[in-house]
């Protein structure tokens, strides 16, 4: 695996300046989300209204792949309808495990797409997931209200 | 230094290459690698000597009872304890300081007495004693650090008072490698009346340990962190407290009589020895003693201090490494380096220095309370062992230049 396929540019611009991390105004949920081997941590926020993500926004420590696959996927849920973002968060889960690998239906993850290569970094594949399991955690919470 | 290259050729390992590259393996505070003599001596005992000690009457089980005793004697005078059965094999550290954690803490501790323990122990030194403190209502105090990263000899002074009752140290911190004066500790502990566990994990392969110069009541350490096999731990106690301590984990062969309502237990060693042991490791432990008696630790301290004497200036010199606990100023450096590069989290830098072949430890090492003390959220550790070379240091630091380039920051 050549570094270059995995710190590529588009990661290590999210990762240097991630815009959605900051705190979110009118909140509707707050998540936690770590990883207790690597010490990355975040807190994932989202404002929910009508069943649609309205915003989100992340604060926390991690490295470059959490911090860029958490700035990546906010901007790709931003708008969308919690059922949507839910599906989203369990195909990126999915690409990363490669349970899913088929192009077409992976497209709809755009920019998420750059952290594909992970895949073959077993070491790194928690780092990647992380901010998509929070969220995958926080919307199912968000269904049982 | 021609030493270290004269003991590669024993590691098969480290003639490997990683990621297509050879091997730089720097994460020997994690585990070492084993030689070729130690992986003989676990072969030769399973290929040729397998059986259960201590309970078969024909030859092969008496055979296997040699060995495992014997390795308990070879320990014995490894570190000097008095008496053979002061050595309780374990599957690791951990499990050793749990049993002293159960078996002493919890039957000797009580509500208002003190627990004394330093913010440098690694995880298996302080959760057992946070939850024996919860569990008997005591309270878990600590040591904190002067500011070159040594324990403060006013805490040591302050917190260890009559109301101590266990003090739990670590001869060499496993992320600041900085070696402290647990002699000293020791004989603060005694002054009050309290025991006193030392956590040899990271000390016992590097240097000579004398459990009776120390004084120590209780000394822990792994087999796999000096080249034997993951699986077998010792706990070394003084025979008169270990004598008085119930058991730790009850069945098989630790028994003397057992009736329907009411069990005997067998004397010291083999009353902390629950169910069949790990013969096999307890063979290679003896093999790991052997080799490492034979290069002596005069030796092996030269090594490492060269290696770190070799890499610390150099380190120095790159404006965004940030190192931790070196700069003490007492001359107790070990061959343990912690450090972080500036912007890029340690395990980006962990990945990166892997793809140059270059191993190394990213996180938190088993050591969070230290690194919350320390203001950072994790951190890279390189730990040296007799086998690395100055090569090696070359290679960690030239892939260390790449890091920030490969994230995108400028040097």
């Amino acid at each position: 695996m050549a570094l270059e396929d995995i710190y590529t540019e588009l990661i290590g611009e999210h990762s240097r300046n991630p815009e959605n991390k900051r705190h979110l105004p009118h909140a509707t949920c707050a998540l936690k989300g770590h990883n207790p081997s690597c010490g990355d941590e975040i807190t994932l926020e989202l404002q929910i209204e009508d069943g649609i993500v309205k915003d989100a926004s992340f604060t926390g420590v991690g490295c470059a792949i959490s911090q860029a696959s958490t700035d990546i996927m906010i901007d790709l849920i931003r708008g969308q309808k919690v059922e949507k973002a839910k599906e989203l968060a369990e195909k990126f889960i999915g690409m990363i495990k490669r349970e899913i690998t088929d192009e077409s239906e992976l497209e709809e993850l755009d920019e998420a797409l750059a952290l594909q290569n992970v895949s073959n970094m077993p070491a790194r594949v928690k780092c990647a997931v992380l901010a998509w399991h929070t969220l995958d955690n926080a919307l199912e919470d968000e269904e049982k209200k | 230094m021609a030493d270290a290259q004269e003991f590669l050729k024993d590691f098969p390992l480290l003639k490997m290459e990683m990621n297509g590259k050879q091997i730089a393996y720097l994460d020997n505070g994690a585990t070492t690698q084993k030689p070729e003599q130690i992986i003989k001596a676990i072969c030769g005992y399973y290929g040729g000597c397998n059986a259960n000690p201590h309970r078969g009457a024909y030859a092969l089980s008496v055979k296997a009872t040699e060995i495992y005793e014997n390795a308990r004697a070879r320990t014995a005078k490894f570190i000097n304890a008095a008496r053979p059965e002061e050595i309780i094999f374990t599957k690791n550290a951990t499990e050793a300081l749990n049993l002293v954690a159960y078996s002493y803490g919890l039957h000797n501790v009580k509500a208002g007495d003190e627990i004394v323990i330093s913010i440098t122990e690694h995880h298996s030194n302080l959760v057992p004693w946070q939850f024996v403190a919860k569990t008997t209502g005591a309270t878990l105090k600590y040591i904190y650090l002067e500011k070159d990263g040594n324990l403060s000899d006013e805490d040591i002074e302050t917190k260890i008072t009559e109301k101590t009752k266990i003090v739990a140290v670590t001869q060499v911190s496993n992320v600041l490698g900085l070696k402290n004066d647990v002699k000293k500790i020791v004989k603060k502990a005694h002054s009050v009346g309290a025991v006193a566990i030392v956590d040899g994990s990271q000390s016992v392969a590097h240097m000579k340990v004398d459990v009776r110069d120390l004084d120590c009541d209780f000394f822990a350490f792994s087999g796999h962190k000096m080249l034997s096999p993951m699986g077998i731990g010792v706990l070394y106690g003084k025979y008169d407290i270990l004598d008085a301590m119930p058991p730790f984990l009850r069945g098989g062969d630790m028994i003397e009589y057992v009736e329907e309502q009411d069990t005997t237990y067998a004397e010291l060693p083999a009353k902390f020895e629950a169910g069949t042991q790990n013969v096999g490791g307890a063979a290679g432990l003896t093999a790991a003693i052997d080799y490492l008696e034979t290069i002596t630790f005069d030796r092996i301290e030269a090594i490492e201090k060269d290696l770190v004497d070799y890499a610390l200036p150099q380190l120095r010199e790159l404006p965004y490494i940030e190192l931790y606990g070196c700069d003490t100023t007492s001359d107790n450096k070990t061959g343990i380096i912690a450090f972080n590069v500036k912007d890029v989290h340690p395990h980006d830098v962990a990945s990166i220095l892997d793809s140059y072949g270059v191993a190394v430890r990213a996180g938190h090492h088993c050591a969070q309370p230290l690194h919350r003390y320390l203001g950072q959220n994790a951190s890279c550790r390189a730990s040296f062992y007799l086998y690395n070379t100055r090569e090696d240091i070359d290679r960690w630091i030239d892939a260390l230049k790449k890091v920030r380039g490969v994230l995108g920051y400028g040097a």
